[in-house]
C-alpha cells in the first residue's frame, strides 16, 4: 500500500473558524452544491421536473383557449386560467422541492451524517430554501417560455406584481415545507405522504381558480388570511381589469412573516422532539 | 486568513469526552441509566455490551443527536446539547447505520463533507485521506454500487477528513470480512497513534475491542457493569478471553458467580 507522509502538501485539513457569517455561507453552499450534484447524476430527476408543470399547462392552457370563445366574461380574461395554473405550479413545486429534498436525505439515511457535522439546523433550512428556488427556476422557466410560444401567455405581462407574486408563493411554500420536514423528523418516513398533500389544503381554500366572493362568507375569512389567496386576487385583477392594488401584497406578505416564523418553530419544536425520543438515531433503519 | 491547522502537537486542554451520571430514558425503558466515565486524550476505549447494552445510544449522546433525560455530556468541555456547534468540527463519526447518499460519488460526497467541516484545503485532504484508504479508484464511481467493505473504507475517509480529535465508532467494522476489518483495524490504530486522537467505539466484536482498546467500558441495561483494561477485566471476570466475559455478561452470570468453580455452578444452572 501507498502511503503519504503525515507531513505531505495538503495532509493537514485546514480548518476554516466554524462561526460567524462566511462559516455559515460556506456550510450551506456546501449542501446546496450536494442537491445539484443529485440532481446532475439523473437526467430521469431533470425530465420529471419539468414534466408535470408542462403537463399542466397544456391541459389548462388549452381549456382556457377553449373558453375564450364563449361569452363569459371573466374566462375571456386573458390567460386567467394559465396564469393560475403557473403561479399555483410556483407555490407547489417549491413546496415538493423543499420537502422532496429534505426526505432524500432521510431515504439515504444522510441526515445523521449532516446532523453531526457542523451543520446547524437554521443552515441546513437555508439550503433546503434556496434549493427548492433553484429547482423551481430549472422547472418552471421552460414550461412558462412553452406557455409563451404555444398559447401566447405572457407570464412577465403581469408586470412588478409577479416578483411580488412569486415571493409571497414562494415564501408560503417554505412554511408548508418546513411543517412538513417536521412532522417527518418527529414522525418518521410513514408521514411522507404528508410531504406530497400538504400544499393541497390550500388549493380549494387559496381561489386558485375562482375569486374569493364564491365562498361563503366566514370561509372567505380563512381564504383571506392565507397569503396565496391576495396572489390569485392580484392576478385576476391584473389580467381581467388591469388593476392592482399594492396593499393586498403587503398584507399577503406580513402573513407570511407570520406564517414563516410558525413554520420555523414548528420545525424546531419537532427537530429537538426528536432528538429527546431517539427518532434521528432510528432514521436510517 | 485566520485559519486553524489541526495537528497533533495541538493537545486538547480539557478531558475529550467526559460523561457524568448520564440517563436516558424512553416512557418506561432506561437505556442509559446513570453512567459516568471520562476520555483521557489520545486514549481508546470500547463500548462493550449486547444488544440493547446503552452503547449506540450513548453514542448519540455524545454526537448531540439524542438529548439526555438527565446528566450531563462534555466534549472538549461544551455541553453537546447546547454548544455542540462550537467543537463539531473537532470531532467525526461512522456508523454502519448512516449512509452516505449513494447517487452522489465517492469524490463528490467527500467534497460535501469537506465544506461542511470547512476544509479549506478539500481536494488535497480528500485526494491524501483517499490515498491512504486505497480508494483512489472508487473516487468517481456512484457511492451506492460500492461493495460493503468499500463503503466502509469510505464512511472512515468521511469520519477522517477533519483529522478529528475524537473519533466516534459504532461498529466500525460490521459485515465486515476478516481481512478488510483487519485492515481496517489497523489504519484506525494507526491514525489515533500519528494524531494522537481519542477513539470511542461501540462494538460487539471482541477481537477488535482487545485490538485496538485499552480500557473497555462494560454496559449491560444501560449500567456500567466494569470500566478496566481489557486484561484486567478478563482477570475480574476469571476467563481467558474477552468474548468469554461477553458471554458471561450478556448470559447474566454474575463475576461473583464466574469467580466460582466451575463444580459449583454447574449443578445449579442443570437445575435451574
Amino acid at each position: 500500500m501507498t502511503t503519504l507522509s503525515a507531513t505531505a502538501i495538503g495532509a493537514e485539513p485546514i480548518i476554516l473558524p466554524p462561526n460567524g457569517l462566511a462559516a455559515s455561507f460556506r456550510r450551506i453552499g456546501a449542501l446546496v452544491k450536494r442537491y445539484i450534484y443529485l440532481l446532475r447524476s439523473s437526467g430521469v430527476r431533470l425530465v420529471e421536473l419539468i414534466y408535470w408543470p408542462f403537463l399542466q399547462m397544456l391541459t389548462w392552457g388549452f381549456l382556457q383557449k377553449y373558453l375564450a370563445g364563449t361569452t363569459s366574461p371573466l374566462a375571456q380574461g386573458a390567460g386567467v386560467l394559465i396564469g393560475s395554473v403557473l403561479l399555483w405550479d410556483i407555490l407547489f413545486r417549491s413546496k415538493i422541492g423543499f420537502s422532496t429534498t429534505f426526505i432524500e436525505e432521510m431515504w439515504s439515511r444522510n441526515l445523521g451524517n449532516l446532523l453531526t457535522s457542523p451543520l446547524r439546523a437554521y443552515e441546513l433550512v437555508a439550503a433546503l430554501s434556496l434549493w427548492s428556488v433553484i429547482r423551481l427556476g430549472v422547472s418552471m422557466v421552460p414550461v412558462a417560455i412553452c406557455a409563451y410560444f404555444i398559447f401566447g401567455f405572457n407570464l412577465l405581462g403581469l408586470g412588478l406584481p409577479l416578483v411580488a407574486f412569486f415571493v409571497v408563493l414562494v415564501l408560503t411554500s417554505w412554511s408548508l415545507g418546513l411543517i412538513s420536514a417536521g412532522v417527518i423528523l418527529r414522525y418518521g418516513l410513514g408521514a411522507e405522504e404528508l410531504a406530497w398533500s400538504l400544499a393541497f389544503v390550500l388549493l380549494p381554500l387559496c381561489c386558485v381558480y375562482y375569486p374569493v366572493s364564491v365562498l361563503p362568507d366566514w370561509l372567505q375569512v380563512v381564504a383571506l388570511a392565507l397569503p396565496p389567496t391576495h396572489v390569485f386576487e392580484g392576478m385576476r385583477s391584473i389580467l381581467v381589469h388591469n388593476t392592482f392594488d399594492p396593499k393586498e401584497l403587503w398584507w399577503a406578505l406580513s402573513l407570511n412573516a407570520v406564517y414563516l416564523l410558525a413554520g420555523y418553530l414548528t420545525f424546531s419544536r419537532f427537530l429537538a422532539s426528536a432528538r429527546v425520543n431517539g427518532t434521528l438515531v432510528q432514521l436510517g433503519e | 486568513m485566520d485559519k486553524r491547522v489541526t495537528s497533533s502537537a495541538e493537545a486538547p486542554a480539557v478531558a475529550p469526552v467526559a460523561v457524568r451520571d448520564l440517563t436516558k430514558t424512553y416512557g418506561a425503558v432506561t437505556a442509559v441509566d446513570h453512567i459516568s466515565f471520562t476520555l483521557a486524550p489520545a486514549s481508546t476505549v470500547a463500548l462493550l455490551g449486547g444488544n440493547g447494552a446503552g452503547k449506540t445510544t450513548t453514542i448519540a449522546m455524545l454526537l448531540g443527536l439524542v438529548v439526555p433525560t438527565s446528566g450531563e455530556v462534555r466534549v472538549f468541555g461544551a455541553d453537546m446539547s447546547k454548544e455542540r456547534g462550537s467543537i463539531a468540527h473537532r470531532l467525526n463519526f461512522q456508523s454502519p447505520y448512516v449512509d452516505l447518499p449513494a447517487r452522489l460519488t465517492v469524490r463528490q460526497n467527500l467534497t460535501v463533507y469537506a465544506g461542511l467541516y470547512g476544509i479549506a484545503n478539500g481536494p488535497e485532504r480528500i485526494a491524501y485521506v483517499a490515498e491512504d484508504l486505497q480508494i483512489v479508484p472508487m473516487l468517481d464511481r456512484e457511492t451506492g454500487k460500492l461493495s460493503a467493505g468499500q463503503k466502509t473504507r469510505v464512511g472512515l475517509a468521511k469520519a477522517l477528513l477533519n483529522a478529528p480529535e475524537l473519533l466516534l465508532l459504532d461498529e466500525p467494522t460490521a459485515s465486515l470480512d476478516p481481512d478488510t476489518a483487519d485492515w481496517i483495524r489497523r489504519k484506525l490504530k494507526d491514525y489515533a497513534r500519528s494524531r494522537g486522537a481519542t477513539l470511542l467505539l461501540a462494538s460487539h466484536n471482541m477481537t477488535e475491542v482487545e485490538r485496538l482498546a485499552d480500557r473497555v467500558i462494560l454496559l449491560d441495561q444501560g449500567r456500567i457493569l466494569e470500566d478496566e483494561t481489557p486484561r484486567a477485566l478478563i482477570e475480574t471476570f476469571g476467563r481467558k478471553t474477552l468474548e468469554e466475559v461477553f458471554l458471561d455478561v450478556v448470559r447474566g452470570r454474575a463475576k461473583q458467580e464466574a469467580e466460582r468453580p466451575e463444580s459449583e455452578i454447574a449443578p445449579a444452572r442443570k437445575a435451574s
